[in-house]
């Protein structure tokens, strides 16, 4: 299992080595560089842009930039942030817990509707509810997400969804109110952004437990739970779950970009104050700095996740040798 | 199926046997249509603004002849959304169409040669797949955006950004199939009466391994749809006054609460187009998968309203 660990976290070093330097690459291209947003001064003469460069070492060789920029990276700096006027690791951290918040719940809301919505159609396929909950999938895949942000704020924040004589409003924007920012505050405006990322996955996921588990209640050994004498739940979760979880873990690390994406989209969208709403804003500028750092982080955080994925693979199930 | 049928008659049949795919290719076919005939279709300019009418507020559906109202500077929201079809279809189909002609080509090379071409190939593509696809066109996209201005993210480069990100998982696809696929003995044989490889690739694996092309090339469409028009949605894709669905919706978000229907039909369009494009890849993937029977595709009474197919009981159901 160590052995097994280190190896993948040595073939995972050259893959994030190789990402950073093509993510530099491209944004290296930009028109003006990492000077970008010093060349909108109209101030600004030539003699001031040839020191600007030679200062930041922008006239020497790209490979030795990268270098320049790696060497900084691994003593834990980023550089700075021109857009945040702060140095690009204090205004990640700065936005991180709200980013972790929104995208943890969404997490556990996409996981536990999802996976308990494709075990709950596999337990009864071809009725009703396996149509209903397959159907629903379909569509959840075919919504744009930033759609359904815009129609979730027009149904409860715009006018207010009414029902049984209650009028049901939720904010739509920001982490908390600026008068009354208490905890139950902070939950009501937790709710929209959670649900409109959950979406990305929620429909994914469930299709994916639902085959997962269709393949797993057909096999012998579910009979033989069953003629043991167990109860229902054991057989389905202890006997079904566990094994058809296996594929499904996979799939929850392979969606972990486009959960990211469609973080960027959400906190757009919800004016959530998190790291892609921080990309978002740094992108109109062009910070240099901060956008290396987050797409690095980005990468990285992908490389992890499918390792992770490898890791629960074989926790889960014995029989894959870690070999 | 009881009679022997020729295979593409087979495919058709097993293909008309899903009544939802049927339905969204009727569906978009009319949207096609639509696209294509938009100026014959309607006599409205879809930037001119209705200076007749439009007092600065968007005008309400029905009013002064526009069927759909306008958006908030008072152009036709129905021409607009119509023109806007064009955009996103022809994005789509140039975006998927570069896709999977680099990730055909790709992919066909590292399957068959396998070594350090192989190895290459598939580090390219961990690399491309370990980078978040939209941060990544956003970034490209603002590049593009900054190098000239905003007004050269046009259809083609939009096409090309899209279309140069998104090959590796066609590339995985073609791959895992020709590693199989080289395997056999018509390759071994077609080897020994003296086949060149690109006759090898072009003419004997290529036709095998097309079935699972095609279905990811429908989901594809759908795919960037959606990618486009978020693109557009943020400001980084097609850019106003060209109406793309996407960017109708990034004006409409602040009007939301005097113009709603700004808000609903673009976002209506994108999931109808983006659900009818999925059941005909659905019904595809069903039509060439050889394991699949539609004869046994059981259904509950209940869910035949809704789908329309034939109810049987399944075997599969535990007891």
């Amino acid at each position: 299992m160590i052995t097994f660990l280190l190896r993948r976290v040595l073939q995972a070093i050259p893959l994030v080595l190789l990402i950073s330097m093509v993510i530099f690459g491209i944004l290296e291209k930009a028109p003006g560089g990492p000077l970008a947003p010093y060349l909108q001064n109209p101030h600004l003469t030539q003699a001031d842009v040839d020191r600007l460069k030679h200062n930041f070492g922008l006239d020497q060789p790209v490979p030795v930039q990268y270098a320049h920029w790696l060497g900084h990276v691994l003593q834990g700096d980023f550089g700075y942030s021109t857009s945040n006027s702060m140095p690009v690791g204090a205004a990640i951290l700065d936005r991180l817990p709200a980013t972790l918040e929104l995208m943890g719940c969404s997490f556990a809301l996409s996981l536990v509707l999802g996976v308990g919505a494709g075990v709950f159609a596999a337990m009864r396929p071809y009725t009703r509810w396996d149509y209903l909950i397959t159907t629903l999938a379909f569509y959840g895949q075919a919504m744009p997400v930033f759609w359904l942000g815009l129609m979730l704020q027009l149904a409860f924040a715009v006018h207010g969804l009414e029902g049984f004589g209650y009028i049901i409003r939720l904010p739509s924007a920001g982490r908390c109110s600026t008068d009354a920012c208490d905890v139950a505050d902070q939950a009501l405006h937790l709710i929209l952004p959670t649900i409109v990322l959950a979406f990305v996955n929620l429909a994914t996921w469930s299709r994916f437990t639902r085959a997962s588990m269709l393949d797993v209640l057909a096999l012998d050994y579910m009979r033989t739970a069953a003629a043991k004498g167990l109860s229902p739940w054991t057989i389905v979760i202890k006997h079904g779950l566990r094994n058809a979880l296996t594929p499904v873990v996979t799939i929850i690390a392979l969606t972990m970009p486009s959960m990211i994406g469609g973080a960027v989209v959400t906190e757009t969208i919800f004016s959530w104050p998190g790291m892609g709403r921080l990309f978002y804003t740094a992108l109109g500028q062009f910070d240099f700095a901060l956008l290396m750092a987050y797409l690095t982080l980005l990468a990285i955080l992908v490389v992890v996740s499918n390792m992770v994925a490898d890791v629960m693979y074989a926790v889960l199930d014995p029989r894959v040798r870690l070999s | 199926m009881s009679a022997v049928v020729a295979p593409t008659r087979h495919l058709l049949q097993r293909f008309l046997s899903h009544r939802l795919a049927v339905l969204s290719v009727v569906l978009l076919f009319c949207i096609v249509s639509i696209a294509i005939f938009a100026p014959w279709l309607t006599k409205i300019d879809p930037n001119a603004i209705d200076q007749l009418h439009w007092n600065g507020y968007p005008l309400a559906p029905g009013v002064a002849g526009h069927l759909l109202g306008t958006d908030e500077s008072g152009r036709d929201l129905l021409a607009r959304l119509m023109y806007g079809a064009r955009v996103s279809l022809t994005v789509a189909l140039g975006a998927v169409a570069m896709q999977i002609v680099i990730g055909t080509a790709l992919g066909a090379v590292a399957g068959y040669y396998g070594g350090w071409v192989d190895y290459v190939i598939m580090r390219s593509v961990d690399v491309v797949l370990s980078i978040p696809l939209l941060p990544l066109l956003l970034v490209l996209t603002a590049i593009v955006a900054d190098t000239s201005n905003k007004a050269a993210l046009s259809f083609g480069t939009i096409i090309l950004i899209i279309g140069l990100l998104s090959w590796p998982s066609v590339t995985r696809l073609v791959r895992a199939d020709f590693l199989s696929l080289r395997e056999k003995e018509y390759i071994e044989a077609a080897r020994a009466i003296g086949c060149s490889d690109a006759r090898i690739i072009i003419r004997h694996l290529l036709p095998n391994a097309i079935a699972p092309i095609i279905v990811q090339a429908t989901l594809a469409v759908a795919d960037v749809i959606i990618t486009e028009s978020t693109l557009s949605f943020l400001g980084f894709g097609i850019q106003p006054p060209t109406a793309s669905w996407g960017n109708m919706l990034a004006n409409a978000e602040a009007n939301m609460p005097i113009a709603p229907w700004a808000a609903i039909f673009p976002g209506l369009c994108i999931f109808v187009t983006v659900l009818a494009v999925s059941y005909v890849g659905d019904g595809l993937r069903d039509a060439f998968d050889p394991h699949f029977n539609p004869e046994n595709r059981p259904q509950s009474r209940g869910a035949r309203a809704a789908f329309g197919r034939k109810v049987e009981p399944s075997a599969e159901v535990p007891t």
